[in-house]
């Protein structure tokens, strides 16, 4: 039997489980370094988160979807470790599973599950769990190197960099400390190294392009540098910006989600833009000391508009006579 | 290096016949020849049943615009004239020649001396090209008489050869540039004459080092043809590509490349070229390459046209056990085929033949919008949109998303990690708005 198919007969081997292979792959050196600092609580709110998202995803789609099982694409570990990444290590399990929850039940399953949902389901969950949980979301364990406590719930806890800013009080770490990852915050945006490498990666396998995490850091460097150029004593030194808080994390993992991100290079700056844009307003005047959260899901929202009115530049285009 | 600078996709290239020397395939006993060669209506039969042709006799002519000539690649009988089935299975009107012997028509010069000078004028050279049933042997059998002559608004600057055969596998044209380096160049220059210009520029990709190192050597004898070796790329060896790898502009959307100044020929061509021409010996043949993973001896061949697709399996070896697929063409832009009763025709650049691991297409999931697809467009369009609006019969839409620029080069589906039907969808949407604009253009 011959098989008839037509052109093209050949594939470059690539498929949606390797691409979520490689970003799982990339977070690793980050949750090491979460590991190394926040010890046995961000292993348990990891595998909690996990193991929680895998469930919920094969629940759904087994039971109220029928479809299917879709685990095998690997996007629901995926959005599990990025849940985790977005969570302070000394959460309660039971928020953690609310949070995973909601991320793969109402961020992604209600739209019709992996390439359909408009926002980005960990940031879906861990803003639900923000607005819900302030208080448990905002204590945030001090990072101790080799940390070894299993007892992680009683953790000491303290202040981010951010909000030290927004309010004005604590230590703030030092730029080498904050570039190790050496203060607090949820388990997987404190090491800006670690999230480096992990772009590196990312950018070597091909897997995303440098559009929209530079257009995000040139923006707030180049936003928060104004404002610090202008008047140093009030606003902070805009490397603290790049390294603090959930920018880079957000700006390698979760603005670069392929499903919730324009499709096209000059849409993707512009989303890049925006997203740096958002978060700088809000860290600056906003009410929350971080805005990378919401800056995403609000240039979420904004890319089905973005991919509607930004198109490539099409072949022959710019040759005199071409279609403009 | 030079390449096109939107899109695109590498491929590996899989030459495994690059080393093969071009062999001539054993005469059949039986030849059937389809009218239909050439993009455009088929031609009118000028034989009939019962006849005795000789081979480059003249058996079909020309009719319409976009038509060419078919001569007979055989000498023998005409046995009748009726429908085949060609290797899609289609019928198609054809003419069956039963093989006695290889007599050739006196004028034809079987010599193999190499002729160079040429004092014919131009309007001779194309009206030789024209009489020769000269098609584009790359691959899209537009007939080269017409290519030649360009409207009188339109000054050709540069002829562009293509020399790139970027699909993998396909190595025909290699061996061709490699074996007869001297008769393209010579055909080389008489296009150059034909459509006046002075300038020449052969594209070579850089995985036939030993073809540019050939060609460089033999371009400092011939003036204006200057070798420009380019980078590997898939669809390099797409006209529009290859016009912007080689001079850098970009043919407007719905224009032809003498927009831009330029003319586009297939060193293939330029080959066929010089034997019409020179050699008066119109388009009976062709070399094709016959190739696979498995295949035991994957070979170039010369073979005339009308030979059946079985005797040129045979000559590789036969068919291995596991084959899945056999495709006419090369893996990226070739139709898989049905029928190996069927003959091969001007547009048969050759048969790869694919074990069953790797013919079949892997499962479809959703679209993840990776925009991969828009990565390898090298027109620059959106291919994922363009598969969701033909879904949607968004006929206008997809005008206006620029559907028709498509030239089909399958980047978008080699390169989409959920395996979508892409390009399946765009060819879909492309006929329906293409019927569309049409009626419209009819109406006015």
């Amino acid at each position: 039997m011959l098989t008839l198919s037509p052109a093209p007969h050949i594939h470059n081997g690539d498929s949606v489980r390797k691409n979520m292979l490689n970003v799982v792959i990339a977070m690793l050196p980050a949750y090491f370094g979460s590991l190394y600092y926040f010890g046995f609580g961000a292993l348990c709110v990891t595998l909690i988160s996990i193991v929680s998202c895998l469930l919920f995803e094969f629940l759904i789609q087994k039971f109220i979807l029928k479809g299917k099982n879709t685990l095998g694409n690997m996007s629901a570990l995926v959005t599990g470790m990025l849940l985790a990444f977005n969570l302070p290590s000394n959460l309660p399990w039971w928020i953690v599973i609310i949070g995973a929850l909601v991320a793969i039940g109402v961020g992604k399953m209600t739209f019709g599950g992996l390439g359909n949902n408009p926002f980005n389901p960990a940031l879906v969950g861990r803003v639900f769990l923000l607005i819900s949980f302030p208080a448990q979301m905002t204590t945030w364990p001090r990072p101790i190197a080799m940390n070894l406590d299993f007892n992680y719930f009683d953790a000491t806890t303290g202040a981010t960099t951010l909000s030290m800013l927004k309010g004005g009080f604590g230590e703030m770490p030092s730029l080498t400390q904050m570039l190790f990852g050496e203060m607090g915050g949820s388990l997987g945006e404190v090491s800006a190294i670690a999230l480096i490498l992990g772009l590196i990666y990312l950018l070597v396998t091909k897997t995303i392009t440098w559009h929209i995490p530079v257009s995000i850091l040139v923006t707030v460097f180049a936003m928060t540098g104004i404002f610090y150029f202008v008047d140093p004593t009030t606003y902070a030194n805009p490397l603290v910006h790049i390294l603090s808080g959930g920018l880079l994390l957000g700006a390698i993992f979760m603005a670069t989600d392929y499903v919730t991100s324009p499709m096209t290079h000059k849409g993707q700056l512009i989303y890049g833009f925006g997203i740096g844009l958002i978060t700088c307003v809000i860290r600056l005047w906003g009410a929350y000391p971080e805005g990378m959260s919401f800056a995403i899901l609000i240039m979420n929202a904004a890319t089905p508009l973005i991919d509607n009115y930004v198109k490539p530049t099409r072949f022959g285009a710019k040759e005199k006579g071409g279609k403009k | 290096m030079k390449t096109f600078k939107i899109g695109g996709v590498h491929p590996k290239d899989q030459k495994l016949s690059a080393n093969k020397a071009i062999d001539t395939l054993a005469l059949p006993k039986q030849a059937i020849i389809p009218l239909s060669q050439h993009i455009g209506a088929p031609a009118t039969p000028v034989v009939a049943k019962g006849d005795y042709v000789r081979v480059g006799q003249l058996i079909a002519k020309a009719t319409g615009f976009m038509s060419a000539n078919i001569h007979s690649p055989y000498s023998g009988t005409i046995e009748k004239i009726d429908n085949s089935i060609d290797a899609w299975g289609m019928t198609t009107p054809s003419i069956f020649i039963k093989v006695e012997g290889d007599e050739w028509m006196p004028e034809i010069n079987c010599k193999d001396d190499i002729i160079r000078i040429c004092n014919l004028e131009p309007a001779e050279i194309i009206r030789r090209i024209g009489d020769a049933g000269i098609v584009g042997l790359g691959g899209a059998c537009f007939p080269t008489h017409i290519k030649l002559t360009p409207p009188p608004t339109a000054k050709a600057e540069v002829l562009i050869i293509n020399g790139v055969e970027c699909e993998p596998y396909l190595t025909c044209d290699h061996r061709l540039m490699l074996e007869h380096a001297e008769e393209i160049f010579i055909g080389i220059s008489i296009i150059m004459k034909a459509i006046n210009v002075n300038r020449a520029i052969v594209g070579i990709e850089c995985n036939k080092k030993d073809a540019i190192e050939h060609f460089k050597n033999i371009a400092t004898r011939h003036f204006g043809i200057e070798i420009c070796p380019l980078k590997m790329h898939y669809p390099q060896g797409g006209e529009k590509q290859l016009i912007d790898a080689t001079i850098g502009r970009q043919v407007p959307s719905g224009a032809l490349p003498i927009a831009v100044g330029a003319v586009v020929q297939n060193v293939a061509t330029c080959y066929a070229v010089y034997e019409a021409v020179q050699k008066n010996k119109p388009l009976i043949d062709r070399v094709l390459t016959v190739t696979g993973p498995d295949v035991e001896n994957a070979r170039n061949l010369r073979v005339r046209f009308g030979t059946p697709l079985n005797d040129i399996i045979t000559a590789a070896g036969g068919l291995p056990e596991n084959t899945g697929k056999i495709i006419a063409g090369g893996p990226m832009m070739g139709r898989a085929i049905s029928n190996l009763e069927s003959t091969t025709s001007k547009r048969t650049s050759g048969l790869l033949i694919m074990p069953d691991r790797l013919s079949k297409r892997a499962e479809v999931e959703n679209c993840i919008r990776c925009g991969k697809c828009v990565d390898a467009c090298p027109m620059a369009l959106e291919p994922y949109l363009l598969h969701s609006l033909t879904e949607r019969e968004m006929w206008d839409r997809l005008e206006k998303e620029q559907i028709m620029d498509c030239i089909e080069c399958g980047c978008c589906l080699f390169s989409c990690p959920s395996h979508r039907p892409l390009l399946d969808y765009v060819r879909l949407g492309k006929a329906t708005v293409g019927g569309i604009i049409r009626n419209r253009n009819a109406k006015k």
